[in-house]
């Protein structure tokens, strides 16, 4: 199964073994415009992300583009 | 990555200042920090009162609810602007501004612009022909106005906003983009009183938005996601990007670029003091508020032109 990274009202996927960042990096979203979470606990640039994973995207910037 | 304090988990890292740490000694060390900037900058003290501008936002409540936290006399202020757009955004806002202020037993004065002046901020800006079709002059120019009143009026000592590290830097970007040297001038953690003019603080200033955003994540505060409707494709939210770019490749250079040039202000460095004298302020023959205007300020024009057109 996929990773599933949710900002706003977008949904990517990526492939799971990956760490955050590069997960960020792979759908062109700066880590420094995002807090992550996942099951509502926050998650740092290093975390792998595993099979399932469903990550939340919040933008720090109001109103911006991430 | 493990809590520089305790070896646990932690849940946020601040690579400016090579720190990580877990969620229960991040919302210790964030009420620390605030304590060390408002000392530094000479803000306020526990015995003075404190008015804090209130939007229903992360930076906002955050603020308001570090400083009840730090023990400081803290009442809210929230301005209903009358900003609706398909979205309820004012109401929303005040909503989770009223909400927090009852959840936490602490005192919340609304104004509305509507009720004051007769027509809502996106009217006002629509009759007064102010801000190239977008409201956001207006909208600032009628909290800076109202947000000094109140204070004023209702005796408070000083009045905090919620502006965080990445607000100051991209005024101080876009400033200096165009060296607007009276601007710049201006630009600090504190404004200080002056005749008719409330002590403007700005406590959150070192402290970037990612870390407001995790504040309130992790205390549990509810606040507005969205930003104001208008606020779409704005200049700032454009610097904003561009310098977490930067950000993203040199850590530290967002708070090395404000804290330098706080410091070259202070040192007189970049600018000659004669213009701070060339700044000669009166006051507005209708409200009484300082003006650098010949006649009234440019609020009450604004106003005087809208009623004309009404």
């Amino acid at each position: 199964m996929p990773v599933k990274l949710i900002l706003r009202d977008k949904e990517y996927d990526v492939k799971p073994g990956m760490t955050l960042l590069d997960s960020l990096k792979k759908i062109n979203v700066l880590s420094e415009s995002v807090i992550a979470t996942r099951e509502g606990e926050m998650i740092l640039d290093d975390e792998i992300l595993q099979d399932g994973d469903v990550v939340k995207l919040i933008a720090v910037i109001s109103g911006g583009r991430n | 990555m493990k809590c520089k304090k305790c070896g646990s988990k932690a849940s946020v890292n601040m690579r400016q200042h090579k720190l990580a740490l877990c969620k229960e000694h991040y919302l210790e060390w964030m009420p620390e920090q605030t304590a060390r900037f408002i000392k530094k900058y000479e803000m306020f003290t526990h015995h003075e009162k404190i008015l804090v501008a209130v939007s229903g936002g992360k930076d906002s409540l955050g603020l308001w609810d570090i400083l009840v936290r730090l023990g400081y006399q803290a009442d809210g202020l929230y301005l209903g602007l009358g900003i609706d757009e398909g979205v309820h955004y004012s109401h929303e806002s005040q909503r989770l501004a009223q909400k927090f202020a009852d959840e936490h037993k602490l005192k919340l004065h609304i104004v509305d612009i509507e009720k004051e002046y007769g027509q809502p901020i996106p009217v006002l800006a629509e009759k007064s022909h102010r801000g190239y079709g977008k409201p956001c002059a207006v909208c600032g120019l009628a909290k800076r106005h109202e947000m000094n009143r109140i204070a004023r009026d209702l005796g408070y000592d000083v009045l905090a906003t919620g502006h965080n590290l990445d607000d100051e830097a991209a005024v101080l970007f876009g400033n200096t983009l165009s060296w607007a040297s009276e601007f710049l001038l201006r630009q600090g953690p504190v404004l200080p009183s002056a005749d008719g003019l409330a002590r403007k603080v700005k406590p959150l200033c070192r402290f970037y938005e990612r870390e407001m955003t995790a504040y309130c994540l992790l205390r549990g505060i509810e606040y507005i996601y969205e930003e104001c409707p208008f606020a779409d494709g704005s200049q700032s939210i454009y610097y904003k990007e561009l310098l977490n770019q930067l950000e993203t490749t040199r850590p530290g250079a967002k708070l090395t670029f404000y804290l330098r040039f706080l410091e070259a202000r202070k040192t007189g460095e970049l600018f000659i003091e004669k213009n701070r004298e060339q700044a000669h302020l009166h006051p507005c023959p209708k409200c009484g508020q300082p003006t650098s205007t010949d006649d009234l300020c440019s609020f009450c024009r604004m106003i005087e032109k809208v009623n004309a057109v009404a």
